[in-house]
């Protein structure tokens, strides 16, 4: 009992210690872009780019775009990074989550014109790759960090929403539960995360 | 503009997410513009997305990515992109109704090419790709559109006039947001007609005798 007990709590230290680490780093890439506004300094440009970059593309490539569209997209994400930086106003947003509606915006357009590979897709088929559980799993646990603790049943519907750019009703088929549970879930993990987000600032 | 009915937070997330059809989308871009309240959840919504993209697992670019972009910052942005975004906003002005909307119709309401579907009520159809239908229904005063209930998720901006259900009373600017479980049977109810966008996920499920003729005449 005893050791359970200390071992959770070494473990939530650790994700307290990765948060803080999390939310230090938000902050310092929300400076960074907000004097590339100021300054057009192309090497602040060059560090967002190496932060950013791998990220959006890992990000456009779990939403379904293949790896060569999805680099040309995070390409044009980035330059509108540069291009759009002085529309960049940091009292409204982090860094990271405008730059996230950014790529999602490009993302969804050119999904669009690719005619989204999913209605290529006869719909009885399953998903050939559906992605790896061990991948789900660590993917998940930085999830977590990121966002707090949230209850498995959430941080999956979240996962399945912003990661994997399902609709609620595709979620409900996948997981086998009802459209309003996979709503209420969702609804609640936001409602964790504003409280977490007030205790954090 | 007065706004009373707003989305429910779970449609604001799968907007955020970027996973509502192109026509949901639309809509709630539609709203937004109107609306300041849904705008400040929104970026909160979106905050949810921020936060996932730092803590995803990096995929390395192209090793020549960072000079490609360096080689096209300094020529000016594309010169159709900014016309087309001015436009957008001439038509905007020019119609009163939203920009995202704006930009997608290209003319004001009045100048659609609406086709009658039933006694008081005319439909213009958006034909977007994608899972569900996105329509402008425009419903004369005292008409009322036959009751449905959703297999999916169903929004409802009004553009013009208002009207009454189950829910409530709806105005310019407001917006119904209900899914599977809800029967509901608007109805005009002041003596201007009314105008409102309707996006779906999932075809909508007429009810009784009434939506049985209606449903294959209108294809809702
Ligand atoms: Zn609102």
């Amino acid at each position: 009992m005893q050791e359970d007990d200390s071992e959770g709590k070494n473990v939530s230290a650790a994700a307290d210690l990765t948060r803080d680490r999390q939310k230090r780093e938000r902050e310092t890439w929300t400076k960074v872009l907000a004097s590339l506004a100021e300054t057009r300094d192309k090497r602040l440009f060059a560090e967002l780019f190496s932060h950013f970059g791998p990220r959006i593309k890992a990000y456009i490539i779990r939403l379904g775009l293949p790896a060569a569209s999805a680099e040309e997209v995070t390409q044009e994400a980035m330059l509108s990074v540069w291009r759009k930086a002085h529309m960049f106003n940091a009292s409204k947003a982090s860094a990271s989550t405008w730059i996230y509606t950014l790529a999602r915006n490009l993302c969804i357009d050119r999904m669009r014109k690719e005619k989204a590979v999913e209605y290529e897709l006869p719909e009885d088929e399953v998903d050939p790759s559906p992605r790896h559980l061990g991948e789900h799993a660590i993917l998940e646990q930085r999830m977590k960090a990121a966002l707090g603790t949230l209850p498995e049943a959430q941080a999956q519907v979240l996962f399945l929403s912003y990661y994997e750019g399902k609709s609620h009703s595709e979620i409900a088929e996948q997981l086998g539960i009802p459209l309003g549970s996979v709503k209420s879930r969702l609804r609640l993990a936001f409602d964790k995360l504003k409280t977490h987000w007030e205790a954090q600032s | 503009m007065k706004i009373r009915h707003h989305f429910d937070d779970a449609t604001l997330m799968a907007y955020s997410s970027g996973s509502l059809p192109q026509g949901m989308a639309v809509l709630v871009g539609s709203h937004l513009h109107w609306c300041d309240e849904c705008r400040e959840r929104v970026s909160q919504t979106d905050r949810i997305g921020g936060d996932l993209l730092e803590a995803i697992e990096p995929v390395a670019m192209e090793p020549d990515a960072l000079a490609s972009i360096m080689a096209l910052i300094d020529q000016p942005e594309p010169e159709q992109k900014l016309r087309s975004l001015s436009s957008d906003r001439l038509d905007s002005a020019r119609t009163g109704l939203p920009l995202p909307l704006a930009s997608m119709l290209g003319s004001s309401l009045d100048e659609l090419d609406w086709r009658r579907i039933g006694y008081g009520v005319q439909q213009y159809d958006l034909k977007l790709d994608g899972p569900g239908a996105t329509r402008l229904l425009r419903i004369a005063p005292g008409v009322s559109v036959p009751h449905h209930t959703h297999r999916g998720n169903e929004l409802t901006l009004i553009l013009r006039g208002s009207y009454s259900d189950e829910l409530g009373r709806f105005c310019v600017g407001d917006v119904a947001d209900v899914d599977t479980e809800v029967k509901h049977q608007p109805i005009v109810d002041t003596d201007e007609e009314c105008i409102c966008l309707i996006a779906t996920d999932a075809p909508l499920k007429f009810t009784g005798l009434m939506g049985r003729l209606a449903q294959p005449f209108i294809g809702l």
